[in-house]
Order: structure tokens, then sequence, then C-alpha cells
């Protein structure tokens, strides 16, 4: 729901999730800023209305992604959404698809073990006395990987994936996103044990392209389009009985 | 399951695919066809009896829908029953048995 423009409304109703995975909203009326971002409200109420209220964020500019939550249903970085994009009725719960700590604060570590369980790791092959690695930059690898590399973990994506909520073992869109850029480099030593980590039911064949993660995330990057190279990679390994 | 077999399984579903699309195809023609020109059955009968070329391109779609139903049909009973295991690729394997089999014994009605 989009305010109109030139909305006279002065304040905002908003309902917070309290609790954990179960909890209730609670209502609050926050003063309308001309220009004003869902942090700034969370920020206002923790501050002037309810100091319990348990929140994250860092840089509060888009950089971090530590602010990400779910504000009327969608997943999307609070510091980085106007209030005027939603309008003037809010609903802020803490990101799907992760326990929840407390109030809009989960717990990312599953999100991250299964960064761990897709080997989103590098593996070295060389060392220091080997000289330097030629990677030419406009190579179809290298560009694969500056395509999905600026991930920085905010988790919209995986909160985003109705895959993810049907299967609690899917490695998810990040973790496999991350592997992609780690299969296309040439420098690692690790592609078949990582594709065999990635690929079959808790991996990238249990995605069915539904593109929430690519039409969410905040830095544009495409995890779909990773999962589709994973699985050409995967097929390939598996046809040579390698994988 | 092994990794292995379950990429097999996708590949097999994804060539299956690309079948069944050309095989729909050509299917809805001839129904489209059947229909328009109001062809009986007694006469789809004589054009389809004895007729190798058609037999063939039947018993290739049986076979691919079997394949391509059970492995789709893993994936949408895991998700909706939460339901994995040996027991329920053993279904599916008797289901794409059975398909195959009843859909051939179809495909010889006609032939025959």
């Amino acid at each position: 729901m989009t305010a109109p423009v030139g909305s006279t409304a002065r304040t905002l109703e908003v309902r917070v999730w309290r609790g954990k995975e179960a909890g209730r909203y609670q209502s609050f009326e926050v003063p309308r800023q001309e220009s004003q971002t869902i942090l700034d409200v969370v920020t206002y109420i923790q501050r002037e209305l309810d100091h319990t209220l348990a929140y994250r964020y860092a840089c509060r500019v888009g950089m971090c992604g530590s602010c990400a939550m779910t504000i009327n249903g969608k997943a999307r970085w609070t510091c980085r959404t106007h209030v005027t994009s939603v309008g003037d009725r809010l609903e802020i719960a803490p990101l799907a698809n992760l326990p929840v700590v407390k109030d809009l604060v989960t717990d990312m570590a599953p999100f991250f073990d299964k960064w761990a369980r897709a080997k989103g790791h590098f593996h070295a092959t060389q060392t220091r006395r080997d000289g330097f690695a030629a990677v030419r930059p406009d190579s179809p690898q290298r560009l694969q990987i500056d395509a999905a590399i600026e991930c920085i973990g905010c988790g919209v994506c995986y909160s985003s994936c109705d895959v993810v909520h049907w299967l609690p073992e899917f490695l998810g869109p990040a973790a496999l996103n991350r592997a992609w850029t780690l299969v296309n480099d040439v420098r690692d030593g690790a592609r078949v044990e990582r594709l065999a980590a990635v690929a079959g039911d808790a991996g990238c064949h249990a995605c069915h392209t539904q593109m929430t993660c690519t039409e969410r995330c905040p830095k544009r990057l495409q995890p779909t389009a990773a999962i589709a190279g994973l699985k050409r990679a995967s097929l390939v390994v598996a046809l040579a009985g390698a994988l | 399951m092994k990794v292995r077999t379950q990429v097999l399984l996708w590949g097999a579903q994804r060539y299956t695919a690309m079948v069944l699309v050309f095989c729909v195809v050509v299917h809805l023609i001839t129904i489209v066809y059947a229909t328009r020109y109001g062809l009986t059955a007694a006469q789809i009968l004589d054009r389809t009896q004895g007729n190798l070329g058609w037999a063939a391109f039947y018993a290739l779609f049986v076979a691919a829908v079997a394949v391509h139903a059970a492995i789709g049909m893993r994936a949408i009973l895991s998700e909706l029953l939460d339901w994995r295991g040996a027991a329920l690729d053993a279904l599916l394997v008797c289901g794409a048995v059975g398909l195959t089999l009843w859909g051939w014994r179809a495909v010889w009605g006609v032939f025959a």
C-alpha cells in the first residue's frame, strides 16, 4: 500500500513484532517526518516509546545489511526503505525462515552454517612462493564471479525463499550464490567437492526458480542465475562419474 | 539416495521435459486435427493400426511421461508432505513402471 503523493497524515500506525516465534504485534503511533526510513521509525520507538524493543542495525547507510527485517510482508533493508515507499500503516517483523532471538532480532547462525555446508570458502592450491595467479578480468568465469561476488550476507534472499520455508535443509540462495563464485574461481582446489556439497535434494536442485531472491536482493544480485549455473556444472561432473 | 543419483534424476527431468515439449505439440496438433475434421474412432484406428511411426511416437511419449512425472512427484510430495526416503522412492518407481506398462498397453491397443 503506497501513501498518496503529499500525504497529510501526521502520524504513522506501526505494528511491531514482540516476543520470539510465539508473540504478538504491539501497536505504536510514530510522528511522521518528511524524509523517514523504517529504521528511523524503529529507532524512534525504541528510544522514545519502548526501551525494551530489540532490533539490529549498524551502518544505517545501506552498506552492511544488518538492519534487514520483514516490512509489510517483504524482507528489506530498513535503512534503505523510505516510509513513503510502503505507506502510513507499517507492520514490522523479524526476517522469516530464521529463529527469533527477541522481537526483531533473528539468529543468523543457521544462515551461516549453511554457507559453510555449501563449502563457501576458498581452498588454496598455491603458496606465496608460486607467484601471482593470472586471472583475466574479462574471462568468462571471472565475469560470472563479478556478477555474484558482492553478497554481504544480509539474509534478505534466504528470508524470501519459499523453498527454504518448505525444506528446512535447503542450503538457500545466498550459500549457493557464494558457492558459485568459488566454482568459477580457477585458483580454487575444491571444485568437485564443492559441487558435491551443493548438489542434490538439499542443494541447488531443490530450487524452483521462483525468483523472489533475485527480485528482493538489495545488491541486485541474481542467486537464481548462480543456482542455474550450479545445476549445469554439477550435471556435467555427475555424467563424468566424478561426483 | 546418493547425490550423484539425485543430480542424474534432475538431468533426466530436464531431458524428458524437452522430449515432452515436442510430444505435446504433436499430440495437440493431432487432437485439433481429429476434432476439426470430425474423425470417427474407426477412422482414427484406420490410421494408427499397423503404423509403426505412430506407435513409436506414442510409446516414446508414454515413457517420457512416466519418467518426468515420477521425478516431479518426488519433489512435490517431499515439499507438500515432508516425506523423504526409500519408501517414497520405491512408491514412485512402482508408479513409473505402472504408468509405462499401462500406457504402452494403450499404445498397443491402437496399433494392433
